[in-house]
């Protein structure tokens, strides 16, 4: 169990980062991007190719994350003149044609035989009692940064009495619900460092490494140039008649977390252990697009909130009893069906996300 | 007051078989509130679209302050001083009053990504300025209570106001207005108007696209008429009020 729930954290953090780098570019600056993994593609092969030729692991990563950057250069600049239906269309066909070469290619990437074996994060590492120690002091402090943060939140919202009272509790039940999540994740993780594995060192890295991303994106979409991100998002032609150079704008969002999402790659490769160019189909997209919709689009918290969510209903549904008259294959469809079901009812019931804005859907009607 | 902040000369511009703009020019002397009227259809937004580089030319040239627009886009022609507004008023709906009038300040060092990471006291002191001068022109215009509301909230009126309010925070030369007073209330024309005058008197230019001929009349010292794309007269507003060809193309001429 402790292990499985850190095979959970893992993907909760990866596709939380994947995540962040959509919402930088849809929820905050309006970019449809249909072919995000195409980034993780990049971050992904790069990260593994590199470091099999003996490049450390974090000069990989970094060159991935570049590669990543300058593929969102060159899809940037040749569609980002385009109206935002047309970046959807090719950023998807970019996506697949990425992929599908990756697939073909025999010399490089090994085509669908994949590539395994490379070299993993801590892998060969053994921690003494002392470096036991520092993880868990790492783990406690990413678990007293999430909790104040949320703490925080909420007495913020709670303060505010322009709010509605129900909006109030629902934050308040939100906020106690996710300080039991932190903790729940927390006490696993120290667990798990006692009995240390690969996996454990993977899991407070990453951690690590969304907690800076996501300090990172705070601060940038607080600041004046995530103002002109957000004024693009709502009319772009306003932030021109105001000066706003809108093309180089959407240029740094599409790059920057065209690179996020090339980071995550790499965490995606290592939790892996063995990549195929199935592993990279459109649906990993849309899943970040899900969980970006889910925690409502232009916030950070919700957007690791619908990474939660997301993969606390991907593992409960995993586990359904096999009913007497259902076969296995009729019970996997069944669950596909109950995630749509969920997904329906969360939407209806909160249209903005999470932890959008409700508000913010009555503007201009 | 003689000297020349905004001409415009030939310009022309077809959509298709359509010329929307034909050999149209336009001046706007410093300090001065100028008029640009025509019936529908004539092409008046299209010239703003063309003078402020929303839209390139097919000919013609623009000149602002002593410097030509031609080469410039959009973004730098704004830059330059020379803002517009929209027809119907575009507010940033879910960003609140107070961000939508900082977006406007001019040269902020925090909207350059690499300058945000280090220059964050210096930022700092900038946004706090910027919030005094935004404050300072939303009390002007009676939206103080809004501040801190989504734009989307507000009402027509209040929009066009912001708009306007937004486009004085980026310390403009020339203010290029597309019907300020359209689905205004008069009492808010009137207001509308005032600013206006008050505004200008403190150096700013106003090219104003408006239908409302009694805000036309009292506002501009100068007038310009267009018809089909095309310049049809241009004059004192006395002089246009009582032109006759003015008035056969707003409303319709003998054969018509």
């Amino acid at each position: 169990m402790v292990e499985y729930i850190v095979f959970l954290t893992i993907n909760v953090g990866l596709y939380s980062i994947f995540a962040l780098g959509l919402n930088l570019q849809w929820g905050i600056c309006g970019l449809i991007n249909f072919g995000l993994v195409a980034f993780m593609i990049l971050g992904s092969y790069a990260t593994v190719l590199l470091s099999l030729k003996g490049v450390p692991i974090i000069i990989a990563v970094a060159i991935g994350a570049l590669l990543a950057a300058l593929l969102g250069l060159l899809i940037g600049l040749s569609t980002l003149r385009l109206r935002e239906d047309y970046l959807s269309i090719v950023t998807i066909g970019g996506a697949e044609t990425l992929r599908l070469i990756v697939q073909n290619e025999q010399g490089l990437t090994k085509g669908t035989f994949g590539i395994q074996s490379f070299p993993l994060p801590f892998s060969q590492w053994e921690p003494n009692l002392f470096l036991k120690l520092i993880l868990i002091a790492i783990l406690t402090l990413l678990a007293v940064f999430c909790i104040a943060k949320i703490v925080k939140s909420v007495q913020k919202n709670l303060r505010n009495k322009l709010s509605a009272s129900r909006r109030r509790l629902y934050l308040a039940v939100m906020g106690v619900l996710g300080v039991i999540l932190t903790l729940l994740i927390y006490i696993n993780g120290v667990l798990a460092v006692s009995d240390y594995s690969y996996k454990v060192g993977l899991m407070i890295l990453e951690l690590s490494v969304l907690a800076l991303i996501y300090l990172g994106l705070e601060f940038l979409i607080n600041s004046p140039w995530g103002r002109v991100l957000k004024a693009i998002r709502e009319d772009e032609e306003v932030a021109k008649a105001l000066g706003k150079n809108v093309f180089i704008y959407k240029l740094q969002a599409f790059l920057i977390g065209g690179a996020i999402a090339g980071i995550a790659g790499s965490f995606f490769a290592w939790q892996l252990t063995a990549i195929y160019p199935s592993n990279f189909d459109s649906l990993v997209t849309f899943n970040a697009w899900i969980i970006v919709v889910l925690g409502g689009a232009g916030s950070n918290v919700g957007t690791i909130l619908g990474s939660v969510i997301f993969w606390l209903y991907e593992s409960a549904t995993r586990f359904l009893p096999t009913i007497g008259f259902l076969s296995e294959s009729q019970v996997g469809a069944l669950r596909v069906m109950l995630i749509g079901l969920i997904l329906i009812v969360l939407m209806m019931s909160r249209p903005q996300g999470l932890l959008g804005k409700g508000e913010e859907l009555t503007l201009d009607r | 007051m003689d000297e020349s902040l905004l001409l415009a000369t030939g310009l022309s511009k077809s959509f298709g078989g359509i010329k929307a703009v034909n050999n149209a020019s336009i001046e706007v002397k410093t300090n001065s509130i100028t008029g640009l009227i025509g019936p529908n259809g004539a092409g008046k937004t299209t010239l703003f679209n063309l003078i402020s580089r929303f839209i390139e030319p097919d000919q013609g040239q623009v000149t602002f302050a002593g410097k030509s627009l031609d080469q410039l886009q959009s973004h730098q022609v704004s830059r330059s001083g020379c803002v517009r507004t929209f027809q119907v008023a575009k507010v940033l709906s879910r960003l609140s009053v107070m961000e939508n009038m900082l977006l406007a300040a001019p040269k902020q060092l925090g909207e350059d990504f690499l300058q945000v990471w280090f220059k964050r006291d210096e930022i700092r002191r900038q946004e706090r300025e910027n919030k005094e001068q935004a404050m300072r022109i939303l009390e002007d215009i009676g939206l103080a209570s809004k501040v801190n509301d989504y734009a989307g909230i507000l009402s027509g009126g209040q929009r066009k106001l912001l708009e306007i309010g937004r486009a004085l925070m980026s310390s403009p030369k020339l203010i290029l207005l597309d019907e300020p007073a359209a689905g205004v209330n008069p009492t808010l024309i009137a207001q509308i108007s005032e600013h206006i005058i008050r505004w200008n008197s403190q150096g700013i230019s106003f090219l104003i696209v408006e239908h409302n001929m009694d805000v036309i009349m009292s506002l501009c010292d100068y007038v310009w008429v267009m018809a089909e794309g095309t310049n049809l007269a241009d004059g004192k507003p006395a002089e246009i009020q009582n032109n006759s060809k003015v008035l056969e193309a707003y409303l319709g001429g003998p054969d018509e």
